[in-house]
């Protein structure tokens, strides 16, 4: 786990670092500007890695599902 | 009256409606009245914190800005994410202590953490003051759909007054209850006419996303990438990060975390809500669409493109109903909004006033204070000239202030002492003031810096001193504490 939380800077470096290599409006990717689809891809990423993060952390097991 | 007028007059009527149903006729304590009496299940959250998210700025000025400013608007559905990533980590210890403690609103909070009144009093008026412009564009908003839908038959200041009138009855009849199922129907709504006009617009006019992107790019050569200069690269990486890091600390937004049933909802949350940015792509869709179609939009017009170009595209019924999911779209937030800066008001500054003040009496001034704070709003909204999204980033540059003390008060041995967090808002907060009521910027104030210091968001400039104050101020009353 400890590890794997780390994976949440990575959003963060992609939007906020990676951006001026990808402002661009050609090449179009499926049919948007490039600099659009570059931060789709980064809230999709986002989705996944937070994911990951939520089921491998330990504190939101052992949990009853509904509580009384 | 036309069509269009019907189906959002009809729509306003319903959400009345709803929100009397919804108080199932209980009397309300002030616990009650703002959060719900912390019963609300994880899906009604979601919704909830989802039905705040997506408000008239996404939906008319998300559109209009893509319109207007192009590639700049990208920054909107960056933010979100981003912020999401910190929730997972910020929320669950704000909720755990907030729920020990009873705290129903933000100044409490901060109050309570830094054992300081005073420094409550501060916070909930820099929550005021960022609120103002929040609930200024959910009104212009309502202005804009009433105003369009009339085709010219409603002066765009009666649309404005309306719209006031809508919230504020609203707010006084239901508290949040009313809220939490409007919320249903509106994000349900809201979905389906934007996706619909997010597809059906390209397709239409262009058939297809790529050839228009490819018309654009042909009309206004690298309209869709950032500029070198002025809302440039700088210029982005400031903005998501002020607008990430501002991102929960809302006074509402904050206070309705204390909603949540268990600590686990935020982490889920987590992990679903970025893919709710998505929605946001349909709704910059139709403001591209805009740009050749309905072109010649200048200034504060811009936030009317999408109305325009459905106005232009579809018949007087559809516009109502695109109009309607628009008036829910502002009416959810925008009560929300309004009862947030009333409860401030009342329990915060009032109550330090009038310590002695029962519950009944802080809980009535609350509702006495809700026209109140909508005519102060109205003023502004009249005032106009500014577009949805310049004042949200307004709001924003305020809020975000509090950020540094938060973070600093949850970590386990607090760094920050309350003589520090005071000094360091109040900084950071007159820095905005100060440079939005001369419209002054960096780029005017100091010509002479590089162009990507030149184009910084003026809310991370202030956060830059801010915290340079807090750290100073906290060394020194440090030191004289330890030699005291």
């Amino acid at each position: 786990m400890a590890l794997v939380r780390w994976l949440a800077v990575l959003p963060f470096l992609g939007i906020l670092v990676g951006t001026p290599f990808f402002n661009r409006v050609e090449p179009l990717v499926l049919g948007m500007p490039l600099l659009l689809a570059w931060i789709i891809m980064w809230i999709i990423l986002t989705a996944a890695i937070m994911a990951l993060i939520y089921l491998l952390d330990p504190a939101n097991r052992d949990v009853p599902e509904h509580r009384p | 009256m036309n069509a269009a007028l019907i189906v959002i007059f009809a729509t306003i009527a319903g959400v009345l409606a709803l929100g009397l149903r919804a108080r199932h006729g209980r009397d309300m304590n002030l616990e009650q009245w703002t959060v719900g009496g912390r019963g609300f299940g994880t899906i009604l959250v979601f919704v909830l914190m989802a039905g705040e998210i997506y408000t008239t700025f996404t939906f008319l000025g998300g559109s209009g800005f893509a319109y207007g400013h192009g590639a700049p608007a990208f920054y909107i559905l960056s933010y979100g994410c981003l912020a999401y990533i910190l929730s997972y980590w910020l929320l669950p210890p704000i909720w755990r202590y907030a729920k020990e403690h009873r705290l129903i609103a933000q100044p409490d909070f901060f109050a309570r953490k830094y054992d300081s009144p005073a420094l409550g009093v501060l916070v909930a008026l820099v929550g005021i003051v960022a609120l103002i412009p929040y609930l200024v564009l959910q009104l212009k908003g309502l202005g804009i759909i009433v105003d369009t839908a009339a085709y010219g038959a409603i002066a765009p200041t009666t649309a404005i007054w309306i719209g006031a009138a809508v919230v504020t009855a609203y707010v006084m009849v239901s508290g949040i209850h009313g809220s939490a199922w409007t919320a249903v129907v509106k994000d349900t709504t809201i979905l389906a006419v934007v996706l619909f006009l997010g597809i059906y617009l390209p397709l239409h006019y262009y058939s297809g996303y790529g050839a228009m992107f490819q018309a654009i790019q042909a009309a206004k050569p690298d309209f869709l990438a950032l500029p070198p200069q002025g809302e440039s690269l700088a210029w982005f990486d400031s903005t998501v990060l002020l607008t990430a890091l501002g991102f929960y600390m809302w006074p509402h937004t904050f206070g309705s975390l204390y909603t949540a049933k268990e600590e686990r909802a935020f982490r889920r949350n987590a992990a679903l809500l970025p893919l709710y940015q998505i929605i946001l792509l349909f709704v910059f869709f139709v403001g591209f669409a805009a740009i050749l179609k309905v072109p010649g939009l200048k200034g504060s017009e811009i936030d009317l493109s999408l109305l325009r170009l459905s106005a232009q595209t579809f018949d007087s019924w559809f516009v109502g109903v695109i109009g309607a999911a628009g008036v829910l779209t502002a009416i959810v937030p925008g009560s929300m909004i309004l009862m947030a800066s009333a409860t401030l008001l009342a329990n915060t500054i009032f109550r330090a006033f009038q310590p002695q003040a029962t519950d009944a009496i802080v809980s009535r001034t609350a509702k006495l204070l809700v026209p109140v704070v909508a005519l102060v709003s109205v003023a502004f909204t009249l005032r106009g000239g500014t577009t949805i999204v310049a004042l949200l980033l307004m709001g924003y540059s305020f809020v975000t202030q509090l950020f540094p003390a938060l973070i600093a008060c949850l970590l386990p041995r607090n760094p920050v002492t309350k003589e520090g967090a005071f000094a360091g808002i109040l900084i950071g907060v007159a820095a905005v003031a100060a440079t939005s009521l001369t419209h002054t910027t960096i780029a005017a104030l100091f010509p002479a810096l590089p162009e990507a210091l030149r184009d910084l968001n003026i809310g991370i400039v202030a956060l830059v001193l801010n915290l340079l104050t807090m750290g100073l101020v906290s060394a020194v009353t440090r030191r004289h504490a330890a030699y005291a």
